[in-house]
Formats: structure tokens, sequence, C-alpha cells
């Protein structure tokens, strides 16, 4: 029987065997641990699926990023034939990658970091000393470097401590600062985000996570009416300086109530402050500086993008300004807007788009609320065209209050419609066609461009 | 009716309690005054009848104890000791109102008298209060966390969230259940399911007890052993609050769910008439320094009502400013 490395969680797509618990030669019942695998989100057992004999592992222990489906070992199980080793990879493990190529960034022709180290934002940016690390890392950086720098941050959600993070992004802070500083809640989000915003008036400085958006709905209450509207109704006599943070949007497959944007429904709010990273280096500083503001920041992360790696600054001092947006790439011909997921959808269409001798201008938000219309104005006013792709639902949505401002603005100045590429208006479909079909994908992406640009 | 019961405050001390009543009362009636003439707009929710309760908490405060409460928050924030001026002028939505006008009726705030709100969406105070506990905690203050909740708020989900966490983070609060018997116009009997309010608090390990919120040396007492009781242990409390309010739930309240006859009843126990009662007859004090407060609060409240009706409108760029710090 092959022993396959199997998915341990929604979006591994690749896993590090850490420790084989077994030799070859020992015999094991069903259930003995076999090896220790970590995963994108935690170090898990792996279990034998039956009673037999390890026959022969196939990967030895320390290595490191082993697609799913790999076979790792052999189990010979009584009175069952020893299977052939395959030489290539498993018809599966193959299926799964190509299947995954519009969600999945590993197939992303052009690289973030390559991009972002030409933006002018880098160009100008002081001689860091830099790493190339994970969004996960850059946010728990991030978080390890603000607490150390004021002793009135700290942190609490459910499982951020001794769980070390459900996407591990808390990981070892609770070690670090104990649990008066890291603190595990109950699953009672209103309560818990009551508690912060409270904590926040009397003057701690809370970083308040939701294990993934999804849940902050039922914390809706105290974000809109307590955390964003206190300053404004006290007259300027009690601000809340408080980050939400946590994953927000469509992972992988897992279903309507754990798959949604909240983008449009933050950035409706005056009062609170709504940034969406769409990658490490980005994901640092903007994360410090939300900590360091006075104002409620509701800080919209992207489980996808966890483990998307950049050059980040290993500096206390790293900020990047809340409002700024960046422009990543710098064209003529189109202006294509995206913020968090949506800037990687637009980067795997770009070969496409470039193919057909369009070199566009693509702007990453990076901050929604404030909004550096400045920046987009001044691209609009070159290109005459825009493109805005937004994973959240297309109706109502932050994308169509974008389109209403740069037509306001830039009125005279474009030569077609806007278009706008959105989610569909349907709850998450579970099966991963229709999940794909859900999202904003590569096709309609790239007809966007070509119809702005009258391309048929 | 009222007898002296043990407490060690002086004659001053009570005379001056028995002040703050009478100022809240009279402030109150004044802002019903001015509703009226339609000098105070949108919603306002007056305290007539509950002034013990807020007095007699506020007998046990340390002036570095916080409090927040929900949106009858005229006679708290009065309690804490911000200037009726500004206070009626926030209701009047002026300049010089202590939110500048943009909070109204049910947003007031104080950080210097330690009042944070002023809470319009109930039971949302609950959590935020719990929250201001946690900070005291956290840093090491020796301060307690005051959270006021109606009988209303005793149905509301975040409310037992809140509890929870107190209880389980052994924060130093003390809850205060109001219960006027009505939220808005639906009865706790066409409300809440099972016996007394504080015992849903109980239930996660918060000690409590039902007081006769009325009787201002009845509540003093209560809340002074549960902040020994807070002080001591490190862990939350509870008190219900037996009390009554004289008016409707806000002004335009027709008043259909309770009887003439029932609210006749309840005004025989006034809170502001039973102290005074007491001051003269348990405690000895001249009926004449009685009324010089009295009359000295009267005429405050002129000063009040003319000061709020003549600070001026907030000007029109104050729309825009405060969103963000």
């Amino acid at each position: 029987m092959k022993i396959l490395l199997p998915a341990l969680s929604p979006t591994m797509e690749t896993g590090n065997l850490v420790k084989w618990l077994v030799k070859e030669g020992d015999n094991v019942v069903s259930g003995d641990i076999l090896a220790e695998i970590e995963t994108d989100k935690a170090t898990m057992e792996l279990e034998s699926p039956d009673d037999g004999k390890v026959e022969k592992i196939l990967v030895k222990e320390g290595t490191e990023n082993i697609s799913v489906n790999t076979e790792i070992a052999l189990l010979k199980v009584d009175g069952e034939e020893i299977e052939e080793i395959s030489e290539k990879p498993s018809e599966i493990s193959s299926q799964v990658s190509s299947n995954g190529s519009d969600t999945a960034t590993t197939e992303v022709k052009i690289s973030m970091n390559s991009l972002l180290n030409q933006t002018k934002e880098n160009l100008e940016a002081k001689n860091w000393s830099e790493k190339e690390i994970t969004m996960r890392e850059a946010l728990n950086q991030a978080i390890e470097e603000e607490m150390n720098l004021d002793k009135d941050v700290f942190l609490l959600g459910e499982e951020v401590a001794e769980y070390d993070g459900a996407y591990k992004v808390t990981q070892g802070l609770l070690d670090k600062f104990g649990s008066k500083r890291v603190l595990d809640t109950p699953i009672s989000e209103h309560g818990f985000t009551g508690l912060a915003i409270g904590a926040a008036m009397a003057g701690l400085k809370p970083i308040c996570e939701f294990m993934t958006f999804n849940f902050s709905m039922q914390a809706i209450d105290q974000i809109v009416n307590s955390a964003a509207k206190s300053l404004y109704m006290s007259g300027g006599e009690i601000n809340v300086p408080i980050v939400f943070r946590g994953p927000n949007g469509a992972a992988a497959r897992v279903g309507a109530q754990h798959s949604q944007c909240f983008i449009s429904w933050f950035s409706h709010i005056p009062g609170l402050i709504v940034i969406a990273p769409s990658n490490a280096r980005d994901a640092k500083g903007l994360l410090k500086s939300s900590i360091r503001n006075p104002n409620p920041v509701v800080f919209l992360e992207h489980e996808l993008l966890y483990k998307e790696k950049t050059n980040v600054p290993e500096e206390n001092d790293f900020l990047i300004p809340i409002g700024k947006g960046n422009l990543i790439k710098e064209g003529k011909d189109v202006t294509i807007i995206g913020f968090s997921m949506s800037v990687q959808r637009i980067l795997n269409a770009l070969p496409s788009i470039e193919k057909l001798g369009i070199s566009p201008d693509i702007i990453d938000l990076r901050s929604i609320k404030p909004l550096d219309e400045e920046l987009i104005h001044k691209s609009v006013k070159k290109t005459n065209r825009v493109v805005i792709v937004e994973d959240g639902f297309g109706s109502t949505s932050f994308g169509s209050h974008l389109s209403y401002l740069i037509q306001s603005n830039c009125f005279d100045f474009l030569d077609s419609e806007i278009i706008k590429v959105s989610g569909k208006d349907v709850p998450m479909p579970y099966a991963e066609n229709l999940e794909k079909l859900a999202l904003p994908t590569t096709d309609e992406i790239v007809s966007a461009v070509k119809k702005v640009s009258y391309i048929n | 009716m009222n007898k002296k019961v043990n407490n060690s405050f002086s004659n001053d001390q009570l005379l001056n309690f028995y002040k703050k009543m009478f100022l809240i009362r009279k402030f109150e009636e004044k802002a019903a005054q001015l509703y009226g003439a339609g000098k105070i707009g949108g919603f306002c929710h007056l305290y007539i009848g509950q002034e013990a309760v807020v007095i007699g908490i506020l007998s046990s405060i340390n002036s570095e104890d916080t409090v927040i409460t929900a949106y009858r928050d005229h006679g708290h924030i009065l309690a804490r000791g911000v200037d009726p001026k500004l206070v009626m002028s926030e209701l009047t939505g002026r300049k010089d109102g202590i939110s500048k006008g943009k909070g109204g009726s049910m947003h007031m705030f104080s950080k210097a008298n330690r009042f944070y709100g002023g809470h319009g969406i109930v039971g949302a105070q609950v959590p935020l209060g719990v929250g201001i506990g946690f900070a005291h905690k956290y840093r090491n203050e020796k301060k307690i966390s005051r959270v006021y909740l109606g009988d209303g708020a005793m149905s509301n989900g975040q409310v037992f969230e809140a509890f929870n966490l107190a209880s389980l983070w052994e924060l130093p609060v003390l809850f205060i259940i109001e219960n006027n018997k009505y939220g808005m116009g639906t009865s706790i009997g066409r409300s809440a399911a099972g016996g007394e309010l504080f015992e849903r608090a109980t239930v996660f390990g918060i000690k409590g007890e039902k007081v006769d919120g009325m009787n201002f040396f009845n509540v003093s007492e209560s809340a002074i052993r549960a902040r020994e009781y807070i002080k001591k242990n490190s862990k939350p409390y509870i008190i219900e609050m037996d009390t009554y309010r004289f008016r409707g739930h806000s002004m335009s309240d027709p008043g259909l769910y309770r009887t003439k006859d029932e609210v006749n009843k309840m005004k025989e126990i006034d809170p502001v008439l039973m102290m005074k009662e007491s001051l003269l007859n348990d405690y000895k004090i001249q009926e004449a320094k009685i009324k010089d407060i009295e009359s000295d609060i009267k005429s405050q409240i002129k000063d009040v009502e003319k000061f709020s009706l003549e600070s001026p409108l907030p000007e029109l760029k104050e729309l825009y400013t405060e969103v963000y710090l």
C-alpha cells in the first residue's frame, strides 16, 4: 500500500516531512503514528491507514515542500502485493495542481517580489536590511515588534495563544509575551470584540483577531456602532485605537459561510480605516502603521496569500503609510486596479494582456479607506481606460463606488466605459469548478481589458 | 418607612447625595419641559424615579473608578460631576454640549470624569464596560468598572458573553441592573423567563444580590459591600436594583402598557422624597438646610436652561470633524 502525503488543510498544497516515527521493517497497526507533517497551518501527525509492515521509506525526514499526494512510504499489508513505485508524480497530484491554477498563486508567471522591487516606493526607500519571508511571517513580525515597542498593545482572539493561531500568524507570541498579553478567547465574537473596544476606549491598543472575517458578523454592531462612531458622537472625547484583523474572502472550497469578502461592508462606514494588503512587505508595513494608528482599523488579510513571499525589511521603523496605493507596474494603455487577492488575479492575467500588446498600469490600492485617489486619477488621466478587479459580490460593491469616483473626477479623460470584474452575486459554492467561476477569472480580466481597449 | 441604617457618612455627605438626587430630578423635569417646547429633539429618556440607584452607587465610588451605561444617561453623567450646563447644551444640540452637539441625549462622555457613555444599542455597553475593567486589571490599577444595564438588556446575547468573560478573566467589574420593570413597553414578565434577573449572571460564577433600588441607603450599603467584595476577590459582582421610572420610556411614550394606578402607587415610594424624609426624621437634619439646597438647585437649573438655549449651534464645519483622529 502506498502512503501518500495527505492534504491536511483546505489550502495545503505542499508539506514538510518533519520526522519519521517508524523505520523500515517496523510492524504497525492502523492508527499508529507514522510521521509528523508540517502543513501551512500546523504540525500534524500522520496515522497508518492499515495494519502491516513499513516496507520502504521513500522521502527522508527533513524534506520540505513535498507536493500533496506524493508517495512517501510503502506499507506491506497482509495479503496484498507490493505495488510498483511510480516513476512520475501520480495522476491525482498533477490534476490537483492544474485545477488550482487560477486560484493558486504558485503558477503566477510574474513574481510580486520582482515587481515590488522595481516600484518607485521601494527604489526611494531607505537601505533596509531585508529578508524574503511569507506574509504569515511578516504579520507575525509586525505584531511582535509593536508589542515590544508598546506595552499597551495586546492580542486576543480564538486560538491565538496556545494553538499558535488557526493560521499560524500568531505563532510563538504566547511564549514571548505571556498570557496577560496574548489571550485565547471563548468562541464569543460579540462579547470579546466589545471587550476589546472597551479596553481601547480606556486607552489600551488591542489587536482583535477574527479567525476569519466571516465571524466578525457576530460582532458587526460593536465594530460599526461602538468602534467606528464613538469619536464622532463624543465630540472627539473617546477614540478607539484598535486593529481588527484576520483572513477575509474566499480561501479554498470552504463553502458559502466561510468565503466572503467584507471590504464593501466595512469601507461603507465612516470612522473605520480599511486595509487590504496583497503581499508580505505591505502586510508588515501596514499592520505596524495600523497598530500605531489612533483609529479603529479593519485589517483584511487573505488566507491564500499567507504563504506568499516577498522581501520584507526587518526594521522596527519600517512603516507603510495608510492611505497610499502602490503603482506596482507602470504602463500606458489601461489602468487595472486591485487589492488583496485580486492583485494576484491581475498578475495571473498579465501575460495574456501583454500578449495583446497592451501595457497596463497596475495599481494595488492596499488601503481601501482612506483611498489614494490621487494615484488613481493620475494613472487614469494617462491611460484613459479602467478595469477594476474585486473578489467581493459585484452588487453595491466597493468597486462600484470606485468607478463612480473615477467617472466623476476623470470624466473628460475616459475613452471607454469603466469595467468592473467582481465576484458573482451568489453564495460561494463548494464544488471546485463552481467556486473558481464565482470569483474573477483570468478570462474575465483579459476580456475586460480587451473591451475597454476596443479589441475584439 | 426609612430607618437609619449603618453607614459612615457624615450629615454633610448625606446632604450632598441628596443634592445630587434633587439636581437630577430637577434637571430631568426641565429637560421634559424643553422637549415639549421643541428645544430638545430626537430621543430623550428621562431618569426620573431611578435617582437613588445612581447616587447610591456613587456613594461607593472612588473618583478614579469608571462608569458606563446605556442611553438613559443624563442622571449618570450628572452624578459623575459633569457640569449640568454642558449636559443640557448637549440635549439642545449646541456647541457647548459635552459632545459638542454631535452626540445628543444618548451619547455623552467625559474621560476626565471617568464616564464612558452614553450608548444607544441595548446591551452593547456591557462588553465595553467589561473591556474597561480589563484595562484596569491589565494596568494593575485599583479601579472598578461600573457597568449599568437595564432589565431589557438582560435578554441580550452579548450580555451573557460579557458575564462569561468577566468571570473567566476575573475582571474588576460591578454590573448594576436597573430593573425598572419595562424594556420600552414590554414588562419583564413578558420578556424574561425564569427567576430573578441577577441569577442569570450567577450561573457564570458571579456573586450577586437584589436590592431595593428606590432607597438610597439600601443601594449604598449594597454598593459598598460589592466594592469590598470585588477588591478582596478580584472578581466581578452583580446587583439587581428594583426600581421604577415615573415617566415613559422616552418622551414619545403613550404609556399604554401600564396603568396610572401602578405609576401613582410607585410614586408613593419616590426615592427623592424618601431620602428627604429620612434626612429630616432619621438624621435630624434641619429642614432649612434642605430648603437652601433645593432653592440653590432650582436657581442653578434656571442658569442651566438659559445657558443651553443661548449656546450657539455647532459651526457647520463641525460636520466633518472628529470622524478620524
